[in-house]
């Protein structure tokens, strides 16, 4: 990508030919570029599974921490610095599995950053077991008799925690992605993209073919304050929608609430320790 | 009754969980150090939050009083269910007061109907105030201290809720009196003015203060027993000094929340206990890899698992040691006395942040509970090292050193990128698998062990420098060792306390050298720092004491353990 401040020269790319994760890749470096960001004041946050290999191939700051556990990661370098825009990446079963739990108290926190979720319904890293979208009847080695339990539905949950940002895009239609991915990035508060992508490797069921024969692009009538009609919208799981299905704009962030902010506005590496005030607590103590 | 010689003073007031020990104990203990006498308070707990048995020790006295003891001069019964409980500490000595009307026991109570009195007073929720005016009166409290601090302290709650506390604490203070003039309390302690300004503090509230000393700006966790005290005090401290205080959902999101703080610029820390703790091991291994500064305070508890939610234990010690998959460096103090918890948390901060590490501060619910009178801490001449720097357009993370320190910066500020990488890494903080980089990543990290050790805390030696018996310890048993080893009054027996367990400071080996008997004691069943003591100084101690019933030792029985092994004179 000629001229792309994000693009990193020079490197070799470890995924499979085809994987989805390419032009995902594409479209971030566009969306940040078309943002206007500096690489400086951007941070990518990113788990462990093939996708969490993306913040490697970007010039930027980055954190590449523990499968699961990028968004408290992300959580908490907004919070020290409000100042950086912050992306957190992760597969399906790193943001859904491993990480569910963070990622259901994050959307009640609502720190203003970014999830992105690389969604191909299988873990491609560890070879080719289910992921917790995989469909039911999808058979591999760990689940010989197919998958049983319910897919999660990630932007039901996002919708009924009153996520301030919920959409689905695809990795197949690049454009798309990039408008949707420059939306959540802008938008203030917690918001939540979820990204389907072929497995070329280890998931022969949902394919590129297949992904775009079971979505549907949401209509242009929808009105995304409107949280019944996007929880309605989440629901289909025949037919995925792709665009964004809702968006809140009342909810205050994270680091808006925080008293730390209260009178003053420098990030937390930019204060001096008051030791008189110090002192003065030690002394109520007499 | 002790004899009117006696050093000090030990109330003990035992009841039911909902019966209003605590605040009767933090009342009392702030009046008489307010009136110049030297107080030292501990708590034990059942985990519950209504019934059982629980009891809060005061020790009073002129000279400094820091240690837990097991003897009873004072008893106040609020719930007879306390007495069996405390039985093994009662003696012929011990003067039980309460309102005989509530109690049912054998032994003599001398009556003080507090809830009586209360009712005279206006109501018997001022039971608890008549509780704390007859002890403080029985001590020869002077009245006026006693009015203005219960002005104060109930001055939000309005003139009635004050005016009947008053009139509560008048009548308990006669009968305090009484209890003198009666000849049933004859010991009389000194007062000493200057112990009136003294800080009277936890050794919680020692951690937590240390902390913002330290340069703290954020703090994530999850409540557990007896850690929650630090994550307390810091959140009544966040909006005065600037800090982002977060409730975690479990204790793996607070970990790598601290992280992420460090990573943008913000000191950090968590507190928890061994339980908590042991839900972080991925995270202390995070730290590890990507040379990420942390701060974790581990307020220990009897395990395993569940455990003993409010008791004390030292038997984390191994955990801490080991947590973490791979091999990284790490420091763990574990603070003795309150002033040195305060001093250490600080220092926790600077040394995480110098060598780019996990650094421990070890703690118990002894320790954490316990309060006692301290001159003061050490706030004016404490420096925040900050070694973060501003970064080059080429900067790189990991780049190698002479001392193998990489230069640590932040995102945004500068002009560099800063990438941090939880798989092995390049110096640019990328992702490799190439033998030469990872052989000198492992040795880089490691390496900075050796400047560490340098780095270190001696022990302190409590006692004759020429000895023949020495005594170790470490952590929360600095002044209970301390105090048993004065009581067997013998000229050749010292107290090494160890307040930095690891790395073990070198200066060990010349201590036991010069020793003809060692004993080791702490709060675990294995013996965990003996084992630590024989596998990185290589000396075998000679005698253990051991206790993991859950309670911390007292003085007096540990002394009675001690006397056996020493050697003929």
């Amino acid at each position: 990508m000629k001229g792309n401040r994000f693009d990193m020269e020079h490197i070799e790319i470890a995924w499979c030919p085809g994987c989805g994760n390419f032009p995902i890749l594409e479209a971030l470096k566009e969306t940040f570029e078309s943002l206007k960001l500096d690489p400086v004041d951007l941070v990518v946050v990113s788990g462990i599974w093939q996708g969490g290999k993306t913040s490697q191939y970007l010039k930027c700051n980055m954190f590449n921490g523990l499968h699961g556990r990028s968004i408290p990661l992300a959580t908490a370098v907004k919070a020290a610095n409000p100042r950086l825009t912050v992306v957190a990446q992760g597969g399906d079963g790193d943001m859904y599995g491993e990480g569910g739990n963070h990622l259901i108290h994050a959307i009640r926190r609502n720190p203003d950053i970014t999830v992105i979720v690389h969604n191909n319904m299988v873990y491609g890293l560890t070879k080719g077991q289910a992921s917790p979208t995989s469909i039911r009847g999808f058979t591999t080695r760990i689940q010989v008799h197919g998958v049983t339990s319910e897919p999660f539905n990630p932007l039901a949950v996002g919708i009924s925690l009153n996520a301030s940002f919920v959409a689905r895009t695809f990795a197949g239609d690049r454009a798309e992605t990039s408008r949707i991915l420059t939306a959540a990035i802008k938008h203030k508060g917690f918001s939540l993209v979820d990204i389907f992508q072929s497995c070329v490797t280890f998931n022969k069921v949902n394919t590129y073919q297949w992904f775009k024969n079971h979505i549907h692009p949401i209509p242009e009538s929808h009105d995304s304050s409107d949280r019944m009609k996007a929880l309605e919208l989440a629901f289909m799981t025949e037919k995925f929608p792709v665009g964004v299905l809702y968006v809140n704009e009342d909810r205050p962030t994270f680091e808006e609430n925080l008293p730390a902010y209260d009178s003053s506005d420098e990030p937390l590496y930019n204060r001096e320790v008051d030791r008189e005030k110090l002192q003065q607590v030690i002394d109520g103590m007499r | 009754m002790p004899k009117s010689d006696e050093r000090d003073v030990t109330i003990v007031l035992a009841g039911q969980a909902g019966q209003g020990i605590q605040t009767i104990g933090s009342i009392l203990t702030m009046v008489l150090k307010k009136s110049g006498y030297q107080v030292f308070s501990t708590k034990e707990y059942m985990s519950r939050i209504r019934g059982g048995s629980n009891s809060t020790l005061i020790r009073v006295g002129h000279e400094r009083v820091v240690a837990n003891v097991g003897r009873i001069d004072i008893l106040v019964l609020l719930d007879d269910g306390a007495i069996d409980h405390l039985a093994s500490r009662i003696s012929p000595e011990t003067l039980i007061i309460g309102e005989k009307e509530n109690l049912q026991t054998s032994y003599e109570i001398v009556d003080v109907p507090f809830t009586g009195i209360a009712k005279k007073s206006g109501g018997k929720i001022y039971a608890n105030t008549v509780a704390i005016a007859a002890l403080f009166g029985a001590l020869e409290g002077e009245f006026r201290v006693l009015e203005e601090y219960l002005t104060d302290y109930f001055q939000k709650k309005g003139e009635t809720v004050v005016s009947g506390n008053l009139e509560a604490a008048r009548q308990g203070h006669r009968t305090g009196g009484e209890l003198r003039s009666s000849g049933k309390i004859t010991f009389h302690l000194e007062k000493n003015p200057k112990t009136a300004n003294e800080i009277l503090i936890s050794g919680g509230d020692a951690v937590a203060l240390g902390a913002i000393s330290g340069g703290c700006r954020f703090i994530s966790s999850y409540p557990m027993s007896p850690a929650t005290a630090v994550l307390t005090f810091m959140a009544g401290q966040d909006s005065r000094f600037g800090i982002v205080v977060e409730q975690a959902e479990d204790e793996i999101a607070a970990v790598n929340m601290a992280i992420g703080a460090w990573y943008a610029g913000g000191r950090a820390m968590v507190t928890t206990s061994g339980g908590g703790f042991a839900l972080m091991g991925e995270g202390i291994s995070l730290a590890g890899v990507t040379e990420s500064p942390l701060v974790v305070h581990v307020g220990q508890r009897p395990g395993p698992a569940t455990g003993m939610a409010t008791r004390t234990e030292q038997a984390d010690l191994d955990l801490v040691l080991y947590a973490g998959h791979g091999e990284f460096p790490r420091i763990i103090y574990a603070p003795g006395r309150i002033e040195e918890a305060f001093k250490l948390t600080h220092r926790a901060f600077d040394m995480a942040d110098k060598y780019q590490i996990p650094v421990f501060v070890l703690t118990d619910q002894y320790f954490i509970d316990s309060h006692y009178c301290v001159p003061d801490l050490d706030t004016g001449t404490a420096v925040t090292e900050n070694h973060t720097v501003q970064t080059l357009a080429d900067y790189k993370r990991y780049a190698f050193t002479d001392d193998g320190i990489s230069p640590r910066g932040i995102p945004g500020f500068g002009d560099g990128l800063v990438c941090m990488d939880s798989h092995e890494h390049t110096e640019d903080g990328h992702i490799t698998e190439e033998i030469e980089l990872r052989n000198r990543m492992m040795e880089k990290r490691m390496g900075k062990m050796g400047l560490i050790a340098h780095d270190s805390i001696p022990p302190t030696l409590i006692g004759p420098e020429q000895y023949r018996v020495l005594v170790l310890c470490w952590g929360s048993n600095y002044h209970i060792v301390a105090e048993a080893v004065a009581l067997l009054k013998k000229d050749d027996i010292a107290v090494l306390h160890f307040s930095q367990v690891f790395p073990l400071p070198p200066e060990i080996s010349d201590y036991l050298e010069k020793a003809d008997k060692t004993i080791l004691v702490e709060n675990n069943y294995a013996g965990q720092f003996e084992r630590l003591v024989r596998t990185y100084a290589g000396i075998a101690v000679g005698h253990s004491i051991r206790q993991y019933d859950g309670r911390p030792f007292c003085s007096e029985a540990l002394a009675k353990k001690i006397l056996p092994i020493l050697p003929p004179p």
